[in-house]
């Protein structure tokens, strides 16, 4: 049996340890927000945060997040009628088209976002390698540089 | 709210549906439809619905059901304006609803309940713009006609202000919320109602955020994928590798005793040469996990047969194409006298481009539920043509349409591979054998192998310019897979019209002009991807003109203005007819070289490049900058994109459309290639079919609308085609190289090292 802490709630998984991460909260946790796109770790839909840190869980075997706090989409906000920034930022500049992607670029906007506050657009190219088959990286910049902005004027 | 509860079918006014092909443009228009229910003796007061759209709470919030598939092209968003703009309520007070298949059986066959339905070629707003206007007119002459009774006053004397009826100018005024209820007991009027004046728009022409996102980015909105029924099993199909190739024997003991696997099921798969109803043939797995039935399908021992298709491979297509274009093909098009005109011009340019067969890969795989029960059917599908997935279900099953239920989810991604409903009927024959609950799902790798790929062609493009420099004969030669390749029905002779428009520009600005097709049979499945023909035509097109250009000290602009010629209507008989005007995307080319500064000298390395498109009845101009460094790295600059699609219905998602469809034009001729080898398609997942990402995209990117009448074309296409040969076309700019093959790749790289 592998614990552990998921959207700040302690749960537990029996079956197959070796299940990765996306189809256990997928379909043992209806947790729907994260996706399925390549399940070779290529185009970060499954982007989750484990220990605040984003992961891709299509990889991430169930067993690996054994006594871990994971966090996906649906337990991103503070509490549930509120948004996190980054999804403030995402609204405000619309940026969804099919929206498949989105769940997996805010996951991995929002890390990115602890680890560079002020993000200058290189340092965006640099780390943000999410694929939207929508094309809809432009205002995914933007929205990140405001999101970052949210972020400061936050604190 | 159950829109598909058995509601009556007034008035006998539908198309007769049934008769548009899956995959094919033709969407069945409604050409009168009833626009709701005529009232029945169960209603009663209590009832708030108006017609099968439209749902008023006591609140007054508003619940408007849109009939269309959304894949990301905005029409959630937009068709409910349309109707909200002439009931005259406000935007804050709107919900959506997503509407499921609506087809009744009459005597003269089957008829559209809530409209035609299905998105392809651009057309989810354009056929819908009068119907759903009017649907929210006909709603509004409703609350005015009860409103007017209650206060015993001829209706003419009442208007509207959004959300109420007002007599004479607001001497009294009734909520809808009030009266819906005695609204939706009254006959509609016969007439259609009164639309508004364009200049009276407070919803149309405004732009509004997408009513989902607030769902999708907190999670929770619902695709294909999410989806469930009761009792579900999961499925997995493993299919023939090789085009073409069958089963021939399969293993399946070890996988029986895996974990979580309940059975393995044949699949049937057509026959070379056959239509394709599913893609392939193969062996599937039903298991209680999605993970369970991927693993198992991975572990399957199936020895596949000898396939006539074997030894297809690119190498061999491009080798055909080059031997065709030697020869001669059908010609399609022969204005004036192209070889007299030819043998008299003063200079020849000649070229050829190179397309390749690219996949669609919408992020969302496909996925479908399906349960097939005795008499009937439940399917939920992520899918551009629900009518479509009924009629691949009856055929599968036997079970009648009109015992079909069909539920369209949020779909992530579409570009034209769900116009075709194989994944639906894979999933109707694992429930039929099954009998049980199905939600079939493909892996990447699946999708990437199997697919209706975009077709691959050759094209051999020659001009005849006279003393003058003008272009005075000009002829277009493809060898090509056609995409109408095993469509029922299709004779031979009709292959070519899939992949050249004849009236696309430069036809009847230049006098004498010939198309001449020539086929390639290779094995490689075809269908319809965003823009389908427009996206090779507009790169061969646009960089010829280029090539012209330069070969004759020719500014590029210039040339391609004179060439455009006066703004004025020609006859376009191709899907966006029956018109096209050429200065439409004269303006907007201009529009774009001013924006970026075409005119301005650029530092050596440095360059911009130009292209226009006429798309299915809207305009688009791209102009890029780039920059190619001495070891042949490419970086994009700038991009200034710029549509012309009438009127912005929601001129955020126009921006948004255009943005993407931009970044989709260059995201594939990047790097984007299906290649095959030994009968197989070498490419299975992201990492060799590598989709753009952030760090290409430029920052500095601006779209732009550039407004011209009442009427809106569609938007989802048009931003695709002229993006890629304004990006090889300022990459010529920049070093001098021409790409005359896409993908671009490593090309530049690699002539620097030669
Ligand atoms: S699904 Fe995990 S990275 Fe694509
Ligand atoms: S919005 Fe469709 S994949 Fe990103």
């Amino acid at each position: 049996m592998i614990s552990f802490r998921l959207n700040k709630v302690s749960v537990a998984f029996e079956a197959e340890p070796g299940t990765p991460l996306l189809w256990v909260l997928r379909e043992h946790f209806d947790l729907k927000g994260t996706k399925f796109g390549c399940g070779i770790g290529q185009c970060g839909a499954c982007t989750v945060h484990v220990n605040g840190g984003a992961q891709r869980s299509c990889v991430t075997q169930v067993a690996a997040v054994e006594g871990q706090n994971v966090t996906t989409i649906e337990g991103l906000a503070p509490a549930d009628d509120s948004l996190h920034p980054v999804q403030q930022a995402w609204l405000s500049h619309d940026v969804p088209q099919c929206g498949y992607c989105q769940a997996g670029q805010i996951m991995a906007a929002a890390d990115f976002l602890k680890r560079f506050p002020r993000p200058s657009d290189q340092d965006i190219d640099q780390h943000i390698s999410n694929v939207c088959r929508c094309g809809t990286y432009v205002r995914i910049r933007k929205a990140i540089h405001h999101a970052a902005q949210l972020i400061a004027s936050e604190s | 709210m159950s829109r598909a509860s058995n509601t009556q079918i007034g008035r006998r006014q539908f198309l007769v549906a049934g008769a548009g092909v899956s995959g094919s443009l033709v969407l069945g228009l409604p050409f009168a439809v009833s626009l709701a229910a005529e009232p029945s003796a169960a209603q009663t007061s209590q009832q708030r619905t108006l017609g099968f759209f439209i749902e008023i709470d006591r609140t007054g919030l508003v619940t408007i059901g849109s009939n269309q598939p959304e894949i990301g092209q905005g029409v959630r968003t937009a068709l409910p304006m349309l109707v909200a703009e002439e009931l005259d309520i406000e935007w804050q007070n709107v919900r959506v609803t997503q509407m499921p298949l609506g087809i009744v059986k009459t005597a003269d066959g089957f008829t559209w309940k809530y409209g035609g339905q299905g998105v392809g070629g651009s057309t989810g707003l354009t056929s819908n713009w009068e119907f759903m206007r009017q649907v929210g007119a006909q709603a509004r002459a409703q609350l005015m006609l009860a409103a007017a009774q209650r206060w015993n006053v001829p209706v003419a004397q009442c208007g509207t202000r959004p959300g109420y009826v007002v007599h004479q100018g607001g001497q009294r005024e009734l909520s809808y919320a009030e009266l819906v209820g005695s609204a939706a007991l009254l006959q509609l009027p016969e007439q259609s109602a009164p639309l508004k004046a364009a200049t009276d728009y407070r919803i149309i022409g405004k732009p509004r955020h997408s009513i989902d996102n607030r769902d999708v980015v907190t999670g929770k909105a619902v695709y294909g994928i999410d989806s469930t029924i009761p009792g579900v099993h999961y499925a997995a199909i493993a299919r023939s590798p090789i085009l073409n190739g069958r089963v021939k024997s399969f293993d399946d003991k070890q996988v029986l005793k895996m974990p979580g696997v309940v059975q393995v099921l044949r699949i049937e798969g057509p026959k070379p040469g056959e239509w394709y109803r599913i893609l392939a043939d193969g062996v599937a797995v039903v298991a209680n996990s999605t993970w369970a039935a991927l693993q198992a399908r991975d572990a399957l021992r199936i020895e596949w047969s000898e396939s006539p298709n074997a030894s297809d491979s690119s190498e061999a297509f491009w080798q055909e194409n080059r031997r065709m274009l030697k020869g001669k093909g059908q010609v399609v098009l022969d204005d004036g006298d192209v070889d007299a005109a030819l043998s008299n011009a003063e200079t020849h340019v000649v070229h050829q481009y190179q397309v390749p067969f690219v996949s669609h890969a919408p992020l969302e795989p496909q996925n479908c539920i399906v349960h097939v029960k005795e008499n009937s059917a439940h399917v939920i599908a992520p899918t551009q043509m629900p009518s479509g997935a009924s009629r691949a279900v009856a055929a599968v099953t036997g079970i009648a349409r009109e015992n079909i239920f069909v539920e369209m989810t949020k779909v992530g991604g579409g570009f034209g591979r769900r116009l075709s409903n194989d994944y639906v009927a894979e999933a109707a024959m694992i429930s039929k054998q099954s009998g049980l609950p199905i939600k079939l799902q493909w892996s990447r790798e699946d999708d990437i192998r199997n697919d209706f790929y975009r077709p691959a062609g050759l094209h051999e493009m020659r001009a005849g310019l006279d003393a003058q420099g003008r272009v005075v004969a000009w002829s277009q030669r493809l060898a090509s897979a056609s995409k109408y390749f095993r469509r029922p029905n299709m004779p031979d002779e009709d292959l070519w019209k899939a992949e050249l428009y004849i009236d696309d520009f430069p036809r009847r600005r230049i006098e004498n002009v010939r198309m001449e097709y020539f086929h390639n049979r290779i094995g490689l499945p075809r269908g319809s991807w965003r823009a389908p023909a427009h996206t090779a035509n507009a790169f061969v097109v646009q960089s010829f003109i280029d090539e012209i250009a330069h070969d004759t000290g020719q500014d590029p602009l210039q040339l391609r203005l004179e060439l455009l010629g006066k703004a004025e209507p020609l006859e376009y008989s191709n899907h966006g007819g029956p018109t096209f005007n050429p200065g439409r995307l004269s303006k907007l080319l201009t529009f774009v070289a001013e924006k970026i500064d075409y005119g301005r000298a650029r530092k050596k390395g440095s360059g911009v490049g130009l292209a226009a498109h006429f798309t299915f009845g809207g305009y688009a101009a791209h102009a890029i900058e780039v920059s190619v460094s001495q070891s042949g790295e490419l970086q994009i600059e700038r991009i200034v994109a710029a549509i012309d699609c009438g009127l912005a219905v929601n001129p955020q998602s126009v921006k948004a459309q255009l943005e993407g469809g931009t970044i989709d034009g260059i995201s594939t001729a990047l790097g984007l290639e299906i290649t095959v080898k030994d009968g197989q398609v070498q490419q299975s997942n992201f990492h060799d079919y590598p989709l753009m990402r952030i760090e290409q995209v430029p920052a500095r990117f601006e779209a732009h609308i550039l407004p011209y009448d009442d009427m809106p074309t569609g938007v989802g296409e048009m931003g695709i085609p002229s993006a890629a040969p304004a990006l090889t076309n300022a990459i010529f700019a920049a070093s001098g190289q021409r790409i005359r093959t896409l993908p671009i790749k490593d090309q530049l790289k690699k002539a620097r090292r030669a």
